[in-house]
């Protein structure tokens, strides 16, 4: 299912501490052209100071703690996560088709915020995750029981169905919610998908669960590379496979759960940056996943800030505008793997 | 994906089978009708109903059946029967038993172009209703062409999985442009365009009906009179090329007819997806394969499935109105993930 070189595996290990290196730059300076960019120009020096020296009389000063800063760090976790989590799903899956938006983790979250939205108004950011938590796992958990469920098992285009028919379902479902409790308004930003009104508050609960996640991910890469070999060559190489498919299940729930309940479905960052990664480091996922992380980051405040400066002062959706770029890159792959279809 | 094996295909029911399975799904249309009017807001007994229909209703009783439900359960019946021939088509000409419009993204790229006119006109302004089917056809025609373009392979050409998967995914670029177009729109035109996208047939009046109504009777016999070729072609491409069929040619012709179907029923609905799914396929278990047979139930049940959806968006959760796009979909997407996990490879 993937290429043929994953039939060994052979890293490449200074070529890849580079490109991480080098990716790592590019986000840093993404990050303070973001911070800088917007509606109000901010000189970079006074980024630096903000951040440095900050000074609560400042007006620029407080518009970049208050309402860039935490913007921007919210790109930076929320695509990471994203990217992460969709390395994971293709290591352990063998698809190349995974991602979150596809497979229903997306759809299922956004149901259980609708839930929490109309029926525990109020509720504290805190629950509102771990609410995000179970819905990702109950649609994720859709998803895969009804694609094994078919006969002849699981294919990536089962799963994309599977995934679409699910997202259907339960749009629909949140979407009545929606209008029976009429809460449109307050989660209608949220759907659009947006890292406009992320917090501090957010950030912070957010920051332990993703960092966790991250770190548990690599600590596991390397099981998940033996494992992108085939269950039967893992087990051999002395994998508990179970133990490793369990671990790896929860951190992909946990960090599409948590980049879910910040920024909305977003889809296509899981889809898009492991196979870019996976280009430029090869694919040992002891690589492939800190070098996705940071590209994924990179993607989303790209993203974010491309929202922001193409139609002043309105805001172009960032689902919206990393779907454009993520659906052809889904064709190509869609009709790359015909052999399989 | 999922091939009618050939003996499955000829499997020839009964005609008096057929007229029966169509009488009595004539008279479940007919129950939901008398019990549509008796559920909402405003309702109607089965014997007020009885009497208006007699001439002898109040004046607020005629009202609200002939300018209120009558107008609703006509769109729903002709854009049930709509979607429902046109998933038939589809399904047919490419042999894959997950076409259906709506899924192909066909559904979503008329909805477009719908969007982007109403959208230009001021709330107040009428809207030319007789233009819409016209402008939806043109965006689902050019969608289903870049459809089929993107998943054309000149070695293998056209692959029904890919066809999906690629509808899927145009479908949802589709959706992202909407998106970014809607921001652009006032508080009250996003109301309408978000309505319209969820499938809503509840602001319908008797312009809706002229301007669909053309088409549905226009196009309805011209697909009867092609259901012996769809019979040859759903033996696959070779036996009736074999047959001395032009395969290629007709199958566009019928295309198009289908995306007529399709856009001018979705250009007065909204986005009603599943109907072109579930129609066909559960009149196939009814009446067998043979189109004379299959197109005719089909519309029906698609009929059915829309007055249903509809009766129960008013009634389930009172005082909202579910748009019946929505109750589709709930009734739908199970279905489809049921047919999907059935599916032998």
């Amino acid at each position: 299912m993937m290429t043929k070189d994953s039939q060994e595996v052979h890293s490449r290990p200074f070529a890849a501490s580079g490109i991480i290196a080098l990716s790592i730059i590019l986000l840093v300076i993404s990050i303070f052209l973001a911070i800088s960019l917007g509606a109000a120009d901010i000189k970079l020096s006074v980024v630096w100071s903000a951040i440095f020296h900050f000074d609560s009389s400042n007006i620029e000063h407080q518009t970049i703690m208050e309402l860039r800063l935490p913007r921007v760090l919210g790109g930076v976790m929320v695509g990471a996560s994203f990217a992460v989590a969709g390395a994971i799903m293709q290591g352990l899956t063998r698809n190349p088709m995974a991602d979150s938006g596809l497979l229903g983790l997306n759809s299922g979250a956004g149901f259980a915020m609708a839930i929490c939205f109309a029926f525990f108004p109020g509720l504290s950011f805190m629950y509102l995750m771990l609410c995000t938590f179970v819905g990702a796992g109950i649609g994720a958990g859709m998803v895969y029981g009804i694609s094994s469920l078919t006969r002849g098992g699981m294919t990536p285009v089962r799963l994309v169905l599977a995934g679409a028919a699910l997202s259907a379902l339960f749009s629909a479902l949140s979407e009545i919610i929606t209008l029976h409790f009429n809460i449109g308004q307050s989660i209608a930003f949220w759907y659009a998908g947006g890292v406009a009104g992320t917090k501090w508050s957010q950030l912070l609960i957010m920051f332990p669960w993703v960092v966790a996640a991250l770190l548990g991910a690599i600590i596991i890469s390397r099981s998940i590379s033996m494992l992108s070999l085939g269950e039967e060559i893992a087990k051999g190489l002395g994998q508990r496979t179970k133990v490793v498919r369990l671990v790896a299940t929860i951190l992909v729930l946990v960090l599409a759960g948590s980049a879910v309940s910040v920024v909305g479905p977003v889809a296509f960052v899981g889809l898009l940056i492991p196979h870019l990664a996976r280009y430029l480091v090869g694919v040992d996922y002891r690589w492939i996943i800190p070098c996705s992380a940071v590209l994924g980051s990179l993607l989303v405040v790209l993203a974010d800030l491309s929202a922001r400066i193409i139609n002043p002062p309105q805001e172009v959706p960032i689902g919206a505008l990393i779907s454009l770029i993520g659906i052809p890159f889904f064709l190509y792959l869609a009709n790359k793997e015909r052999r399989e279809l | 994906m999922i091939r009618e094996s050939i003996p499955e295909a000829l499997k020839i029911r009964q005609k008096s089978t057929g007229w029966l399975v169509m009488t009595v799904l004539g008279l479940l249309i007919i129950a939901m009708f008398v019990l549509s009017m008796n559920t909402g807001f405003i309702h109607l007994s089965p014997l007020e109903l009885w009497e208006t229909l007699l001439g002898h209703g109040t004046a607020k009783q005629e009202l609200i059946l002939l300018q209120f439900r009558l107008p609703r359960i006509v769109i729903s019946v002709l854009v049930g029967a709509g979607l429902a021939l046109s998933g038939c088509i589809m399904q047919g000409i490419s042999r894959n038993a997950l076409a259906d419009s709506g899924i192909l993204g066909i559904n979503a790229g008329a909805g477009l172009v719908v969007v982007l006119f109403v959208s230009t006109y001021s709330i107040t302004a009428e809207v030319p209703k007789f233009a819409l089917p016209f402008l939806a056809l043109l965006g689902g025609g050019a969608t289903a062409a870049l459809i089929y373009t993107l998943s054309y392979r000149r070695d293998g050409g056209i692959q029904p999985t890919r066809l999906i998967l690629t509808g899927i995914a145009v479908g949802a670029g589709i959706s992202s442009a909407m998106i970014v177009l809607m921001l652009k729109l006032s508080e009250q035109n996003y109301k309408l365009v978000s309505l319209w996208l969820a499938g809503n047939i509840s602001g319908v009046t008797w312009r809706d009906v002229v301007s669909l109504l053309p088409w549905i009777v226009i196009l309805i016999p011209y697909v009867f009179t092609k259901s012996r070729f769809l019979n040859v072609l759903s033996l696959g491409e070779a036996r009736a090329k074999g047959l001395g069929v032009s395969v290629s040619r007709e199958q566009l012709k019928l295309l198009a007819v289908a995306v007529g179907l399709a856009a001018s029923s979705v250009s007065v609905s909204g986005g009603i997806g599943f109907v072109g799914l579930i129609g066909p396929h559960l009149a196939r278990r009814l009446v067998g394969s043979r189109h004379e047979l299959l197109l005719p139930t089909s519309a029906l049940i698609g009929s059915l499935l829309v007055i249903t959806a509809d009766t129960l968006g008013r009634w389930v959760l009172q005082p909202t109105e579910i748009p019946t796009g929505l109750v589709v979909a709930i009734i739908g997407s199970p279905y489809f993930l049921y047919l999907l996990a059935k599916a032998k490879n």
